[in-house]
């Protein structure tokens, strides 16, 4: 075999080569994504299991109140404007619905169960993401890439007991309470389109109101307040706390992608949960 | 000797492909201060990090009184780490909390002490620090020199029995550089710690310093004594010491040690028996009490001062000089002896009561963290030698012939 043959071969060798490496590429990615999903998955719980099992350290207690005033008390403002207009939206389309049917009575039933079995723990849930939740990341990342975590960890403060923990917990008392306050005012909002603005009877409204809604309703709405309290604190926590991780990015660059995935990521679970939730529970 | 407090055995770390030790081999005596020197990004705080836990090696093992680290259950770590304080090269202090509680942080998450308790040793960590005026102020509100000592402050207050400092000196002026590294020393020989330093403050961290590694392409390449690290011969010195001591010289003036050796060999050694040399050995006495009434900064302003007050006159007449230890100054005057030495010091002397203390006094005080009233004296000793004794005997004769030519007084 000449030289000149030999060369001709091992060309035809590499084309080869990169011709299966473009076939298997796909595969390839697919497997590469997958494992990584799969250790996010490992390890976004083992960190809550982590996290949860330090909620019961001493000294918490205060940084659960702080972080309550923080996710809950501070989120008050937007969840009332939020609530308010979505009432009054579900109010204005409604009551033209029904007005067809000549079912504007109904109002109140169909205000008041959008809003409780599905409106306020997913909408209050996607304004705290964004209102805290992004905080949150952020304040983590920064704590992360500045080495603050690690001079918790080298002055012996558990890092995940001391900025996790209480944050969870905060999560799962303020959803509910917010949840709560978003069926309230949405439901007077609701009212102020519908009975104040189109003329609705107000009082059809308010009985119907009080009429179509059932314990199981409240107490379906509070548990997914809770699982979404659960998914948006779990995200937006372990987001910050691994920012200096990330491959796509380093330092401040890794805190501000973070806080993307962290409201885009909790966004969309909120919405799948609220899926299998709302399936598991009808 | 003992068994080393922490040691390093074939310590290996990588990051990816990129290997940052390679079998390092070191021990750590207690009670010493070790400083780990190296250039910007040759490993030293990646090996420091190992220490305290924050690494982990990928091969090798690091032993704590003899204990690999891997094969201590986790009462054992606790207990290890209980003793331990880590001093961040940036600080990583806590930006949403006040310099108060970012020192009593440790104390409040890791001890059941009370609150009055935590506040008498907080408060006696941030006077010590001179930090009483920014108590209530966050870290973004005050200078990086107090960020640092703030820093200081949060790793003494739990008093450990190690402290790791990652460059407690970057970012400071040469004046506040030497004042951190005055305020270790100080603390060391008062609480009786372990310090382990990453620093590039050559020579100044000598003067502190029992032991120094030197990491030098991925491995500890020498572990000793300062003086022992003069005599070692190996490329570390060409490209790391000589390059650091350079840009010493040119903030201080001064020759490091090691250069004030060089020059007095490449000088004196070579000449003829016959030919005599005089060394000054100046001692700035009272120091303790300028730190106690004014501070660390002004104590290392005084120092400084000094030292191109030395610097200046004897250079003029041909003499080199170098600082000895933390407030000592040697002088030699080549191809002189005690009669005309003593003449030029008398000048010296002269000059020095006239003006050079009023001098040092006025600048110290204007790095004073407090008005007070101090009293220093300068003692001077003078001993004659030949090229072929060794320098060290003659400053140790010179040390014993010192006595007091200046004071400060506080009425003066």
């Amino acid at each position: 075999m000449t030289l000149n043959e030999n060369s001709q071969n091992s060309a035809e060798q590499v084309r080869g080569g990169r011709f299966v490496s473009l076939l298997t590429w796909p595969f390839a990615a697919m497997g590469r994504g997958f494992i990584g999903w799969v250790n996010h998955m490992g390890s976004s719980t083992i960190f809550l299991f982590l996290a949860c099992l330090k909620v019961f350290r001493p000294k918490q207690l205060s940084k659960i109140i702080e972080q309550v005033y923080y996710i809950g008390a501070s989120s008050i403002l937007i969840i009332i404007l939020v609530s308010f207009f979505t009432g009054m939206v579900l109010g204005l389309q409604s009551y033209h619905a029904l007005v067809k049917f000549g079912a504007q009575g109904s109002l109140g039933t169909l205000v008041a169960l959008s809003l409780v079995r599905e409106l306020g723990p997913v909408l209050t849930a996607i304004m705290i993401t964004a209102r805290a939740g992004s905080a949150i990341t952020a304040q983590v990342g920064i704590e992360r890439i500045s080495e603050q975590i690690d001079a918790l960890d080298t002055m012996r403060i558990d890092s995940l007991g001391y900025l996790i923990s209480p944050r969870i917990v905060a999560s799962i008392i303020s959803f509910p309470i917010l949840t709560a306050v978003f069926d309230l005012i949405g439901i007077l909002g609701g009212y102020v389109s519908g009975v104040l603005l189109l003329g609705a009877n107000p009082g059809a409204y308010f009985y119907r109101v009080q009429d179509s809604l059932d314990f199981k309703d409240v107490t379906d709405g509070f548990i997914k307040a809770v699982v979404f309290a659960v998914i948006v604190a779990l995200v937006c926590c372990y987001q910050g706390y691994f920012a200096h991780m990330r491959e796509d990015g380093r330092g401040a660059k890794a805190v501000g992608l973070a806080t993307t995935s962290a409201v885009v990521l909790s966004c969309v679970l909120v919405l799948i949960a609220d899926y299998i939730v709302t399936s598991l529970l009808i | 000797m003992d068994t080393p407090l922490i040691e390093f055995k074939d310590v290996t770390k990588r990051f990816g492909s990129r290997t940052v030790l390679d079998r390092v081999n070191l021990q750590i005596y207690e009670g010493q201060v070790t400083t780990i020197i190296g250039l910007s990004g040759s490993g030293k705080s990646v090996l420091i990090k190992h220490i305290i836990g924050l690494l982990k090696p990928n091969e090798g093992r690091i032993l704590f009184r003899g204990k690999p680290l891997n094969e201590m259950d986790k009462d054992e770590m606790d207990e290890c780490r209980a003793g331990m304080s880590y001093m961040f090269q940036d600080n990583a202090l806590f930006d949403s909390m006040s310099v108060y509680d970012n020192v009593a942080l440790p104390l409040r998450e890791t001890t059941n002490l009370g609150k009055a308790e935590i506040d008498r040793r907080v408060m006696a960590r941030i006077e010590q620090t001179e930090l009483n005026d920014a108590i209530h102020k966050y870290p973004s509100e005050i200078s990086g020199g107090m960020q640092k000592r703030v820093a200081l402050a949060r790793a003494l207050v739990t008093d450990p029995r190690i402290v790791l400092f990652d460059e407690p000196t970057s970012g400071q002026d040469p004046v506040r550089k030497n004042a951190i590294l005055g305020r270790i020393a100080e603390y060391q020989r008062r609480f009786g710690f372990t310090a382990i330093l990453v620093s590039h403050e050559i020579p100044d961290v000598y003067f502190i310093s029992n032991r120094i590694l030197a990491l030098y392409q991925q491995k500890i390449v020498f572990q000793g004594t300062p003086e022992e690290l003069e005599q070692f011969e190996h490329p570390f010195k060409d490209e790391v010491i000589q390059s650091l001591e350079g840009l010493q010289q040119e903030l201080t003036s001064l020759y490091s040690k090691r250069q004030f050796k060089v020059r007095y060999y490449a000088q004196l050694k070579r000449d003829t028996a016959e030919k005599t040399y005089v060394v000054a050995l100046f001692t700035l006495e009272g120091m303790d009490d300028v730190v106690a009434g004014l501070g660390h900064e002004a104590a290392q302003e005084a120092i400084r001062s000094m030292g191109v007050l030395i610097d200046r006159h004897f250079g003029a007449v041909g003499g080199f000089s170098a600082r000895r230890g933390m407030n000592e100054f040697v002088s030699v005057l080549p191809y002189s002896d005690l009669a005309e030495a003593g003449g030029i010091v008398k000048d010296f002397v002269e000059d020095f009561r006239g003006q050079g203390i009023q001098d040092i006094s006025a600048r110290a005080f204007r790095r004073a963290a407090s008005g007070g009233c101090v009293e220093f004296t300068i003692r001077v000793g003078l001993a004659q030698g030949q090229p072929i004794s060794g320098i060290d005997a003659i400053v140790e004769s010179a040390k014993k012939q010192q006595k007091e030519v200046a004071r400060l007084r506080c009425d003066s």
